[in-house]
């Protein structure tokens, strides 16, 4: 009932199978995905493997990929991901993330790894800046699917209706799982703002102009509780550039990369 | 066939004062407190002339809606505890899944049946999908949750030589030790509320009542799926006292004013509705097979009420087909009695009707004039209703 798409592998990672799909060469980029799984970033992981060989795995819980009783906060989510670095032995890996995925990406570079070199947050989710009184981050959880697109979406289309059972699994999946790590606090760690210092490699903010669900100051506060980080807006774009704008939004990312470049052994 | 008068407890001159939803959004500005005073005590006093009547009483719980003011409805238990006389008083329920503190749940479940002395029944019940946006916990792994309640709190029960400790995947517990002890042991009778197949199953496992809401005919389904599970888990038939049925009845001297009566009393459900869209299944309050399923096809609730010859309810439903579907069963007694013992055949027997007896826009002493008849005309000869025969 869980049968991934033909082009993903499954690999076993500390015990969990995790499906995965590799696609390009070179520098190794960790893609993480965001709340509604792998298959709306597809075309903006094959547009980054124009600049690196790009490992997009899903999500424990998330696509294909077991859910073992023990996940349950997106602190473990990021533990899976050390463990997924190791297991494929990424050296000077970029971890990039876009949304839910962002705060994933976050809390593991907090977590020091010799094998990082760089992080990307793309519209990240994850902390909170304001009082008890203001939500800094829409709640999704309470919009029916069709009002998450029309917030989400800077030029919102109506979703495609899943074709088949398995389709229609996966998206069912992919939503419960959202919900298992994210309901509540409501998409954020309370603690994660306090150790972003911990952040100790090269970093940047990518931010759609007009994101509604988490705002551009939210952004830019974000990127101030990281050492050194860089905060770029992308225009016309909403909560997703790196769909809504997917060239400009790999462009900037790669451009980064490039900049941010310490020589380093061989390409994984 | 045992009656259990139940009220939401609305509070229905509000829900013309708003063109949103009556849950969890309403500005609870539009309640006026010495309106909400009266309606209370009205309430209790409905369910003590019940008592008197020799209806057993039921009582229910949802969260921030006009359309069940019940927020803590084991307060209400208490009073009826030290109130009644003769009435088993049944919460249907505690939406364990939503409480943070199941250890709290046993010492008030403990409390209303000492001072009850042993009529207490209740059910843990999944609760609506929207007060999840009230209690803010998870809809994912809720069921893992309310089960390790479940357990603590049924070993708290029955526990008798002090204090145990408790260390689970959701609760923690350096000492669990209830004083005072439950008065029925080793616990109440206890139920749960099923809607679909899979969980009715699980009450028939338990042997827990069954208890079908406002479902119609799918209630049969849901009977038969019971008893089937029953006989195989307990190597007997289940009997009927193992199941029950909530549907709205109100009695009237004619049937022109019984009409009336039910159309004030149908307005309960043209509410149901009136919730925000996206709180009705948030992600992991359904199992992933229905939601899949539900995609594929496009919405729609699989268990949705039904026409005895399956077929669904119509929209805007006349209250005919509304007594045939057995959500409303509305008359004279006469007419009530045939709609009610013509429904309990199809659905194949129960032994249990949670009736609805106060809702929607139904006043006090129409309330109390349908009760009167509908304990002594109506009641004396459901009380004989055995199984029917050939049931399928």
């Amino acid at each position: 009932m869980r049968s991934a798409p033909p082009e993903f592998e499954t690999i076993e990672v500390a015990g969990v199978a995790t499906e995965i799909l590799i696609r390009g060469i070179g520098r190794p980029i960790l893609y993480l995905h965001g709340g509604e799984g792998i298959e709306p970033d597809l075309a903006f992981v094959e547009t980054l493997a124009a600049f690196g060989k790009v490992y997009a795995p899903s999500h424990p819980g998330f696509g294909g990929s077991d859910l073992p009783r023990r996940f349950g906060t997106v602190d473990d989510l990021a533990y899976h991901c050390l463990d997924l670095i190791e297991a494929l032995d990424l050296r000077d890996c970029a971890v990039v993330g876009a949304s839910f995925g962002g705060w994933i990406a976050a809390e593991v570079a907090i977590k020091a790894s010799s094998r990082i070199t760089a992080l990307v947050l793309i519209d990240a989710l994850g902390i909170k800046i304001s009082g008890p009184e203001t939500r800094d981050i829409v709640d999704l959880f309470f919009l029916s699917p069709e009002e998450q697109r029309a917030v989400i979406y800077r030029d919102p289309a109506p979703a495609a209706r899943p074709g088949t059972i398995e389709a229609a699994t996966r998206i069912a999946r992919n939503r419960e799982s959202f919900s298992l790590y994210g309901w509540s606090p409501t998409l954020h760690d309370p603690k994660l703002r306090g150790r972003l210092h911990r952040v100790s490699v090269p970093a940047l903010l990518l931010w759609g102009a007009e994101d509604r669900v988490v705002k551009p100051g939210y952004g830019r506060a974000y990127a101030e509780a990281i050492p050194g980080a860089t905060f770029s807006l992308i225009a016309g774009a909403g909560h997703y550039p790196h769909i809504e704008q997917c060239e400009a939004t790999a462009g900037e990312l790669a451009r980064f990369l490039e900049a941010a470049r310490v020589p380093a052994g061989e390409d994984a | 066939m045992r009656i259990w008068q139940f009220t939401e407890q609305s509070y229905h001159p509000g829900w013309d004062k708003t063109d949103g939803p009556l849950r969890i959004m309403p500005p609870s500005g539009v309640l006026d407190p010495p309106e909400v005073s009266d309606l209370l005590h009205r309430y209790l006093d409905e369910w003590l002339l019940g008592d008197e009547l020799g209806f057993d009483l039921m009582v229910n719980e949802h969260h921030a809606s006009l359309t069940c003011m019940s927020a803590v409805n084991l307060s209400t238990m208490a009073i009826l505890a030290r109130q009644t006389k003769k009435a088993r008083l049944l919460s249907l329920g505690v939406p364990m899944a939503n409480r943070m503190d199941p250890l709290r749940i046993a010492e008030e479940l403990s409390i209303i049946d000492n001072l009850s002395r042993g009529r207490l029944e209740f059910g843990f019940v999944k609760g609506s999908a929207w007060e999840l946006f009230i209690s803010n916990e998870n809809p994912a792994r809720m069921m893992d949750r309310f089960w390790e309640a479940h357990d603590l709190i049924l070993k708290a029960f029955a526990t008798r030589d002090g204090p145990f400790s408790w260390e689970g995947e959701y609760f923690n517990y350096r000492h669990v030790n209830l004083i005072p002890p439950i008065y029925q042991a080793p616990c109440p009778p206890m139920w749960l509320p099923a809607s679909s197949p899979d969980s009715a199953r699980l009450a028939g496992r338990m042997g827990y009542v069954v208890a079908a809401f406002l479902n119609g005919h799918q209630a049969k389904n849901t009977f038969a799926s019971y008893r089937d599970e029953y006989l195989k888990t307990h190597g007997r038939p289940a009997a009927l006292d193992r199941l029950a049925y909530l549907g709205m009845a109100v009695v009237a001297h004619s049937e022109a004013e019984a009409r009336q009566r039910a159309e004030k009393l149908y307005a309960y459900y043209s509410t149901v509705s009136r919730s925000p869209a996206a709180t009705m299944n948030p992600p992991g309050y359904s199992p992933v097979h229905a939601n899949a399923k539900a995609l594929l096809h496009g919405g729609g609730n699989p268990y949705a009420n039904i026409m005895a010859d399956g077929t669904p309810l119509p929209a805007n439903p006349s209250l005919e087909v509304l007594a045939d579907a057995g959500i409303l069963f509305w008359g004279t007694p006469d007419m009530v009695y045939d709609q009610i013992t013509k429904f309990n055949a199809l659905v194949g027997g129960v032994g249990n009707f949670l009736c609805m007896t106060q809702g929607g826009y139904l006043g006090h002493a129409e309330t109390v004039d349908s009760l009167k008849l509908l304990a002594t005309e109506v009641y004396p000869r459901l009380k004989e209703l055995a199984l029917p025969q050939a049931a399928e």
